[in-house]
């Protein structure tokens, strides 16, 4: 060993009474830590490699295996933890940009566990969300000022494109390249059967996937890619990304090494060529220039489709979104900065942007204030990670939330953070054919829809508790969320009262 | 028959002189006064004028005769005996009655018979001659709902939302109710002669109570709603 | 302790009405009799009355009801007013002292009509301007609080049994074509007479039972179009709810009523007349912000006209009752017996499902 050594951050533990030597281990880490000694007959383990994705706990038929973190102690102190020192380290041996994957890990404020949800007790009743009629449809799309009559008088009863969805959460933005073929297949078919809608990303529409157009959101995003006449019809929505609440302000790059077989086709480009997203849109420099592309964009799918802008959360998010209200634009989808990511430098990652929570706060009164919250639905994402952050989510203001992280871990993921090395162990974020058909979309799907059918239930729950039976009820209803713990600044933005007031 | 007088008693002066009256008595000029013999035992018990909500609240078994309409909540909670109304009723009609009889000559408001429930020899019983409102039978998880349909002039024999959460008891319907949704968790059918046996003895009752012919109205089909499963939200929930 | 505007304080309540169709004159006896027997659904902090027709001497005059806290406020008030309005009239409302009303603020109405030149220079429709200059006066003048500004009709009310208030302000002595009472039962005790019912906003008038749970919701959706919640009451938002549909929208009454108390999604589907079900989708996406949950009875009183609505779950209790020319509504049948022993055709309405009465064209001045 030498300077350039870091001790691996965790360690396999197996339990050799319990080993049967099966090498299911060593089958299924696509890290290759597990190996099989032939000469002892035992199983060997090279934790360098392990990157804690659990896939061999979770495979090991006799419960042999565990990880846990090393424990080995570098000295550091309270100002120099030991992530921190073995981040110097790594650049010190590299002299390369940190890369992480997933969403932000810091011990930064989650508000959504601040913020606490009201009941009815006695002035009026609570609902059983089980059995009585509990509305969670919603509708997303902008909401005329003024109603129209014909000359005879009666209603005018058009309205601009609006989504319609079962409950108000989405699968959001992951593009097929970041993840796999099966993943995709699976939020396609769960998005179908829950009546919501999932998300293309920036990676094109592969063609197989057409078929669950109305339960798709097609992206646009700076690098362009697979978007044609067709893609953009596919779709129920267009999605305009500017920026991902993990990286804002970056852009991404999917290394040539991906660009291959069907990722080229459905990208449109090249095999083996990199796939750059530059950090904007070159042809938006400015407010006005989003309205243009927000246009150019209706004007091809014939003004029959609504059109998303989704922008990262970062400080002057209430100002942005103002503007992008104004642009044309039908739905903001706003990413706040706990958002997950396929890659991300480091430093990006956890140290950009803004909590969802309060940019959602800020953006919807701002939006009021403006008199404007009718001319866009709010999509909240970047980390909702329960029906209860759903539900906390709505009352502060949001039409509909995404949802990425908690899908993926619905269809396997355990968090291991380490996407951006493609040799996603279950499945999902990698495109190596033998991994790739790990995930099973029947299965994905089914354990997406289990999800989702929880969340609707939890989410009926709560609204049962608060005497709400209609979703819309709930939205922007700030009134049932009471803060704990918060300072008077964050209860202003957040424009809740404090618990006990 | 003793008389009570209640042009100008409040509720509490009408169930003290109730208390103190003979087993058969009269309340006469009645306007709205609350909880008429809540609770109360062995009367007989004829209401003129209207009674406020509440009537026969937690009955155990005394007969009561209202022969106007009443308001909300009659029979809230009613152990035994029996409330027969020559009128309509309001909302929540027999919620969680455990026994005893509400028989209603004309219209139930919304949530009549909610959450009635049967106990050992007792077993609840409501008939409501004209339509009921929506939320029929909520949570029903005992005993029998009967409605009629009379005079209904062709309208909806039940609102919206009926049996929603019931499991348990039956409800008798009268006709083919196809225009009816029901949910998922309750089988609606045409009730077979042994399953209106079970009912005979009660609508025959109500028939001479009321100056009707049972036989007339067993000559129309009924819709008999049960339950499937006595405990149908199991499967939602996940142990945590 | 903080008072109503400070704090939401939910609160239950009865409520009742009575219209004669052909536009007959009733004096406010009736109505106040009407809240005896439901004495217990209120507790004696708030009571209150709208009379419709009240006025037919100043009918062409915008009566302004106003509670000032001392006499300067008024005069205040009054400086304000003149710059803004003719007023053809000023006086005290006439009151009763009675002991089971006390702590009375300045109570007094204006019969005004708005300057022209100010109509002019501002560019507003009349009632518009009257709407805003309310709101202003409301929101923004301590100690003053403008009650009733409709034409032709007028909110009373008072911290007390309603059938108290009603004689404390010789009800008897005012003869309506229409009428509407509330008795409150708030959860606190803010003593404060603005927070009483009718809530009202030029000629809508609003008597309500039951707490929304929409409230925030429907609050901060109002907002947004120039109304300011001061006393964050239901009532109060629901009247704005109903001039922002009525009269800035335009909807009818049936129109307003299926957005307040939209119909199921599995309700609007089963209807079969297809343009019916296009028009109840449309109003409920239209206007998803202002569906309104949780219980409510309201009783809308208006130029002409009332309209009963209860939530679509009909989570409180209406009663609804006829006799010749006129039509009582109240929470409780009694109520109805007490205005008519011999009420013909007593129903229940069903959930969502508008009662809309009104008097015959010209019959009411």
């Amino acid at each position: 060993m030498s300077i350039e050594f870091i001790y691996p951050e965790f360690e396999v533990i197996r339990n050799a009474d319990r080993c049967i030597s099966c090498r299911a281990c060593e089958r299924q880490c696509a890290n290759e830590a597990h190996s099989y000694d032939e000469k002892l007959k035992i199983m060997k383990c090279d934790d360098s490699k392990c990157v804690n994705c659990q896939r061999c706990v979770s495979f090991c038929p006799v419960r042999a295996l565990k990880i846990i973190k090393s424990n080995c102690t570098l000295c550091g102190n309270a100002n120099w933890p030991a992530q921190t020192m073995k981040e110097i380290y790594k650049q010190a041996n590299s002299g390369g940009v940190l890369l992480s994957s997933m969403g932000n890990p810091k011990p930064l404020p989650v508000y959504w566990d601040k913020i606490l949800i009201n009941a009815s007790q006695v002035t009026n009743p609570s609902i059983d969300p089980l059995r009585e009629p509990m509305e969670t449809r919603v509708y997303l799309g902008k909401k005329p000022s003024k109603v129209q009559r014909a000359k005879d008088g009666t209603l005018d009863c058009s309205l601009p494109p609006q989504l319609e969805l079962s409950m108000p959460v989405m699968f959001s933005a992951m593009s097929y390249g970041s993840i796999s073929y099966n993943a995709h297949k699976s939020l396609a078919l769960a998005a179908a059967e829950l009546g919501i809608l999932y998300n293309t990303g920036e990676g094109g529409l592969h063609e197989d996937f057409y078929r669950y157009g109305k339960n798709t959101i097609v992206q646009v995003a700076s690098g362009r890619f697979g978007v044609h006449a067709d893609y953009l019809e596919a779709g129920a929505a267009i999605e305009i990304k500017i920026g991902q609440g993990a990286k804002p302000g970056i852009g991404g790059h999917l290394p040539g090494a991906k660009i291959i077989g069907d990722i080229s086709r459905t990208r449109m480009i090249p095999e083996g060529s990199d796939a750059i997203s530059p950090a904007p849109h070159h042809d938006i420099y400015s407010i006005e220039d989003l309205r243009q592309l927000v246009f150019s964009l209706k004007e091809a799918s014939e003004y029959k489709k609504p059109v998303i802008v989704k922008v990262a959360a970062v400080h002057n998010i209430a100002a942005i979104a103002s503007g992008v209200a104004r642009s044309g634009a039908d739905i903001i989808a706003i990413d706040g900065f706990r958002g997950g990511t396929g890659a991300a430098p480091t430093r990006i990652r956890d140290h950009v942007g803004i909590p969802i929570e309060l940019a959602l706060a800020a953006v919807d009164q701002r939006l009021r204030d403006e008199g404007i919250r009718n001319n866009v639905s709010l999509i909240a994402g970047g980390s909702i990670r329960s029906a209860a952050d759903v539900v906390k989510a709505i009352a502060l203001g949001a039409d509909a939330c995404y949802i990425a992280t908690a899908a993926l871990l619905a269809l396997g993921c355990h968090l291991c953070h380490t996407c951006h090395s493609g040799k996603c162990s279950w499945g999902i974020a990698t495109q190596r054919p033998e991994l790739v058909k790990r995930l099973d979309p029947a299965i994905g799907s089914k354990r997406l829809v289990n999800l989702m059918t929880a969340w609707k239930h939890e989410i009926k729950e709560l609204m049962g508790g608060m005497g709400i039976n209609s979703i819309e009820a709930l939205r922007g209803n700030r009134l049932m969320l009471r803060g704990i713990g918060l300072t008077e600044k964050e209860l202003e933005i957040l424009d809740i009262s404090h618990a006990g007031e | 028959m003793q008389v009570i007088d209640a042009a100008n008693l409040d509720y509490r002066a009408v169930n003290e002189a109730l208390r103190n009256a003979e087993t058969d008595y009269i309340i006469k000029n009645c306007c709205g006064q609350r909880f008429i013999a809540a609770g109360m035992s062995h009367k007989n018990l004829t209401i003129e004028g209207i009674p406020g909500n509440a009537l026969g609240a937690y009955l155990n078994n005394a007969n009561i005769t209202v022969n106007a309409n009443a308001q909300d909540a009659v029979g809230d909670t009613m152990n035994e005996g029996k409330i027969l109304i020559r009128g309509n009723i309001g909302d929540a009609a027999g919620y969680a009655m455990r026994g005893g009889k509400i028989y209603v000559q004309g219209n139930a408001g919304y949530r009549a018979g909610i959450h009635m429930k049967a106990y050992r020899e007792k077993f609840p019983v409501m008939i409501i001659g004209g339509s009921a409102g929506s939320f029929l039978g909520e949570y029903q998880a005992g005993g029998v709902i009967i409605v009629l349909g009379l005079h209904n002039d062709n309208k909806r024999i039940v609102g919206n939302f009926p049996c929603t959460g019931m499991h348990g008891g039956k409800m008798f319907l009268r006709g083919c109710c196809d225009d009816i949704r029901f949910p998922k968790q309750v089988t609606a059918r045409r009730a077979a002669p042994e399953e209106l046996d079970e009912i005979r003895e009660y609508l025959s009752e109500y028939c001479s109570d009321l100056g009707y012919s049972a036989a007339t109205l067993l000559s129309e089909p009924f819709t008999v709603i049960t339950p499937d499963s006595k405990n149908p939200y199991k499967q939602m929930y996940a142990a945590n | 302790m903080k008072i109503e505007g400070q704090v939401r304080i939910p609160s239950g309540c009865a409520i009742s009405a009575v219209i004669s169709k052909a536009g007959n004159k009733m004096s406010g006896e009736m109505i106040t009799n009407s809240m005896k027997p439901m004495h217990d659904r209120s507790n004696g902090l708030g009571g209150g009355f709208a009379g419709y027709g009240i006025y037919p001497e100043y009918k062409d005059f915008y009566a302004l009801h106003v509670f000032f806290d001392s006499r300067s406020t008024r005069k205040e008030c009054e400086t304000f007013l003149k710059e803004r309005f003719e007023i053809v009239q000023s006086e005290i409302i006439p009151t009763r002292k009675i002991p089971a009303i006390t702590d009375e603020p300045v109570i007094w109405r204006y019969f005004a009509a708005p300057l022209k030149s100010v109509l002019m220079s501002l560019q507003l429709e009349e009632k518009e301007f009257v709407a805003k200059t309310v709101i202003k006066i409301n929101a923004e003048m301590p100690g003053a609080y403008v009650f009733s500004s409709g034409k032709n009709m007028g909110a009373f009310k008072a911290v007390g049994f309603p059938e108290d208030v009603g004689v404390f302000y010789r009800l008897e002595e005012y003869e309506g074509y229409s009428w509407t009472a509330h008795g409150r039962y708030p959860t606190n005790t803010p003593g404060w007479w603005g927070g009483a019912h009718p809530f009202t906003l030029l000629d809508y008038s609003i008597v309500h039972n039951g707490e929304i749970s929409s409230y925030d919701a429907n609050r901060r959706f109002i907002e947004m179009f120039g109304y300011k919640c001061t006393l964050q009451t239901d009532t109060e938002v629901i009247t704005y709810i109903m001039d922002y549909l009525l009269r800035i929208q335009g909807l009818t009454l049936e129109e307003a009523a299926s957005v307040i108390a939209a119909p199921f999604w599995s309700t609007i589907a089963s209807k079969t007349d297809c343009e019916d079900r296009r028009k109840l989708t449309y109003l409920r996406t239209m206007f998803p912000s202002l569906l309104i949950t949780g219980p409510f009875s309201v009783i809308l009183g208006f130029e002409g006209g009332l309209m009963a609505l209860n939530d679509r779950l009909k989570l409180r209790s209406m009663v609804v009752g006829e006799k010749e020319d006129k039509v009582f509504i109240a929470s409780e049948e009694a109520a109805i017996r007490t205005m008519e022993p011999n009420v013909q055709n007593v129903w229940s309405p069903a959930g969502g499902e508008p009662v809309i009465v009104k008097v015959k064209e010209g019959a009411f001045s």
